[in-house]
């Protein structure tokens, strides 16, 4: 069972400042959808609304179609996951997991194998006498998934679950988790400040800036095509030169900056047009060496410092005006080491790049 | 001798003038529950003996007392923590404004005096009776009812006092996150807050017997004709004491430690319980041990110097026999007595004949004399019946005097003939 989500203009204010400004969205039934934002964005506080802890100040909130104004969280078909567990520390792991059920009246013998078989799927196995104290960080995180599972919800709201897990752990969660969302069946909201959990869990990523959403698209499109500003420095690493556009021919913009003319391809959604004041985006990866022959987004520059990281080299350079430039090189083995200091050329094509309207940046 | 020496020397009796003070009452106390002598003191020391607490168990004043007292307690604890918790749920909803209005005005009968709660129940309820009623001290006009009342009114505090502190540890989350497995607001209430809150409910609890237990400014007027065990201590007190007191003091105490000791017990099992989950690597709930550890000491301490007491008692009690200290102690206090009487008589001859007077004159003196130093003494007509017949008991001044005795002894206590007066009432005893 699935229901589909939808916000209608929600608003969500305390006091004068506004956690969230004037959201519409639609969550389809089934979706595993996330929210990825700085902190302090208003995600949690969406969740809140979604889930019927936050009444919002304006707007309605429909789940599988019915307003639930006025419908108090514990009649509503989610669950969630908080942000900080809220496991109940004087009952037991079974009794944590088996608690929706306990509040219906269901008797214990089924309450029990209904929590085994949830410890099974979060692989807990034989873990349902202890207590929640006695438990790693990790474990306590599953063991909240496995609680909200078992009130078997139709949304399931999880406010960044697998944070505390370790890398291996994780990767498995996330796997696991989505296997539970494909086989359940259940809309998953997801909030995570990993960037990486978002892009490949989800089907689509809500990208959130103090209250408002600026981008909802699958994954590779928030990456490869960001909307605005604020989305292309937030996700992933991104070179910035912010210069004055002087014309745009056939969907490339020639910006200029500080470093020069460059020329990248304008985002089909937000368009520029001469004079406008723009943003040239180049991913680290999407910088490489330059051939000779290259005379398009040329850049003269100073290796200032590199880092290795397994299958990637990380290069930080400075142009000749002090802006920094940072580089991505597969390591494959065949390339020659630069010493620090020495002066290099590297170059980008157009269609590698992005040319944005100017707006406010990621924080880094 | 170094400084730091000297510093450690200077808390060490720092420390144990402290412990002096606090314990020093309660050891001197519970010792006079063992002495023989009518009045509670350590010195002199005439008799061990345990009769004390056969006549504590068949005061019917004070076994009466008690019982009404356990019942006002019992009553208390009903009405007081079930309100505290109330209180204290209802402020913990509030916001801000509103929350410190509750908060003072269910603090404010801690503030009020005792004896202002007490007259004000009294008068309260008896116009309840008379005007809404139309009857008259019957219905809500009874001892057990208004001491109930009355005393709750402040204990309540006491009980929410300790419900907000226990409740500022509460995570909200968990009572929202029961909310979102779609528990009601009941379930949320038995199944997570009152779960947490059994702790607190106990010391709660525990609170609101002991000071219902130890009241004495409110119940002196809200229990009229009955009597609680404070306000039959305190009458005792008025008419003179013995050590049966001191031996109800001592069974408190004794209850008091074995409590502590369960307590400690049950405590350090918990202690041992987190330590072994944290020597197995898992994080174990944070808690502040080193708070503790302090505690443990003196009591711990103090069980053990009762219990090597009590080992002593029992193997001098081995072959002793009170009744025969007792004879043997009347023989010396008579001794004594008639050492005295000799000198006495010494002296009064010696002025005889100085003054060339009769002796019959001379000893009326003597006894003048004596009965000028207690002339402020209430009990001025006891001694007097005594002292003009100090030497002959007679079974009729003896029966007057008994029942006279040990308020006398207490107000001869600073005295100058205070031992004069101990010898001839020891001497009488027979
Ligand atoms: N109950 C509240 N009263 C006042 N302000 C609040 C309240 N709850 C949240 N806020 C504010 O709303 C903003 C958004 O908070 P929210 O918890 O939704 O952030 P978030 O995106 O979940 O952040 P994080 O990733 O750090 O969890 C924050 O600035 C926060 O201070
Ligand atoms: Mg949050």
């Amino acid at each position: 069972m699935s229901a589909d989500v939808q916000l209608e203009n929600v608003w969500v204010q305390f006091g004068d400042f506004v956690a969230v400004r004037d959201t519409s969205l639609t969550i389809q039934g089934g979706e595993f959808f996330s929210f990825l934002g700085p902190s302090g964005c208003g995600k949690t506080t969406l969740l809140r609304a979604i889930s019927g802890f936050q009444e919002p100040s304006r707007g309605r909130v429909l789940i599988g179609g019915k307003d639930m104004a006025g419908t108090g969280p514990n009649q509503r078909p989610t669950a969630l996951i908080f942000q900080n567990l809220a496991l109940f520390p004087l009952m037991s792991v079974w009794e944590n997991i088996s608690f929706a059920l306990e509040v219906k009246g269901v008797n214990k013998s089924v309450r029990r194998k209904k929590a085994d078989e949830l410890l099974e799927l979060v692989a807990l196995p034989g873990q349902g006498d202890k207590m929640v104290d006695e438990l790693s960080g990790g474990q306590k995180q599953r063991v909240a998934v496995a609680r909200a599972l078992c009130a078997e919800p139709e949304v399931l709201l999880l406010d960044e679950p697998l944070s505390a897990l370790d890398l291996k752990l994780r990767q498995h969660m996330r796997t696991e988790l989505r296997a539970i969302q494909q086989r359940a069946g259940i809309t998953f909201i997801y909030i995570t400040h990993d960037q990486g959990e978002a892009l490949t869990m989800s089907d689509r990523v809500a990208v959130m800036r103090q209250g408002t959403i600026d981008q909802v698209s699958d994954g590779t499109i928030v990456y490869d095509r960001p909307e605005t500003a604020f989305v292309a420095s937030f996700v992933g690493e991104n070179n910035a030169f912010p210069g004055r556009v002087i014309e745009v021919t056939q969907g490339i913009a020639s910006v200029q900056t500080k470093s020069g003319v460059l020329h990248a391809e304008v985002s089909a959604v937000s368009p520029l047009t001469s004079g406008d004041a723009g943003i040239v985006f180049v991913r680290p990866e999407s910088v490489r060496f330059a051939d000779p022959s290259a005379l398009q987004n040329r850049l003269e520059v100073t290796v200032a410092n590199q880092e290795f990281e397994g299958h990637f080299w990380h290069l930080v350079l400075q142009t000749a005006e002090g802006s920094v430039i940072r580089m991505s090189v597969m390591n494959d083995g065949e390339r020659e080491t630069y010493e620090i200091g020495s002066r290099i050329a590297v170059s980008f094509t157009a269609q590698g790049a992005i040319a944005l309207a100017q707006g406010e940046l990621a924080a880094e | 001798m170094t400084s730091a020496r000297v510093l450690r020397l200077a808390v060490g009796f720092y420390i144990l003038l402290f412990f002096t003070y606090l314990f020093g009452p309660l050891i001197v106390m519970s010792f006079t529950a063992f002495n023989s002598s009518e009045f509670p003191s350590i010195s002199p020391w005439n008799c061990v003996t345990p009769e004390w607490f056969g006549v504590l168990f068949k005061d019917q004043h004070l076994m009466g007392g008690l019982r009404s007292s356990l019942l006002v307690g019992i009553g208390v604890v009903l009405l007081a923590v079930p309100i505290g918790l109330a209180a204290s749920l209802l402020i913990t909803q509030l916001q801000k404004r509103a929350r410190s209005i509750v908060y003072t005005i269910a603090i404010s009968p801690i503030l009020v005096p005792g004896v202002v709660l007490g007259i004000s129940t009294l008068v309260f309820w008896e116009r309840i009776d008379r005007v809404v009623l139309g009857v008259e001290d019957s219905f809500f006009y009874d001892g057990y009812f208004m001491t109930i009342i009355g005393q709750s009114t402040f204990i309540a505090a006491y009980a929410m006092l300790v419900f907000l502190a226990r409740l500022q540890r509460f995570d909200p989350g968990l009572e929202e996150a029961a909310l979102d497995l779609g528990a009601t607001h009941t379930q949320v209430f038995r199944k997570i807050l009152l779960p947490f809150l059994k702790p607190a409910i106990a010391s709660a609890a525990v609170l609101a017997f002991l000071a219902s237990f130890e009241n004495y400014n409110t119940t002196v007027f809200t229990i009229v004709s009955k009597s609680t065990l404070t306000t039959v201590l305190a009458s005792k007190v008025r008419y003179g004491i013995n050590p049966s007191i001191s031996a109800l003091a001592v069974i408190i105490i004794g209850l008091t430690l074995v409590g502590a000791v369960i307590h400690e017990y049950l405590r350090r099992k918990e202690v041992a319980k987190t330590e072994a989950l944290a020597a197995e690597g898992l994080p174990a709930p944070t808690r502040s041990r080193s708070g503790n550890r302090v505690l443990r000491v003196p009591v711990g301490a103090l069980a053990s110097l009762i219990f090597v007491a009590m080992l002593a008692t029992a193997w001098i009690a081995r072959d002793y026999d009170v009744a025969q200290c007792k004879v043997q102690v009347t023989e010396e206090n008579r001794k004594k007595f008639d050492a005295l009487k000799q000198q006495r008589l010494a002296e009064a001859k010696a002025k005889r004949e100085a003054n060339r007077q009769d002796a019959d004159v001379a000893v009326e003196t003597n006894q003048a004399g004596r009965q000028y130093q207690n002339i402020f003494a209430p009990t001025n007509l006891g001694s007097q019946i005594d002292s003009t017949e100090p030497s002959e008991p007679d079974s009729d001044a003896t029966t007057a005097v008994e029942t006279n005795q040990a308020g006398r002894q207490y107000q001869n206590i600073f005295a100058p003939t205070n031992l004069d007066g101990q010898v001839d009432s020891e001497t009488k005893d027979e």
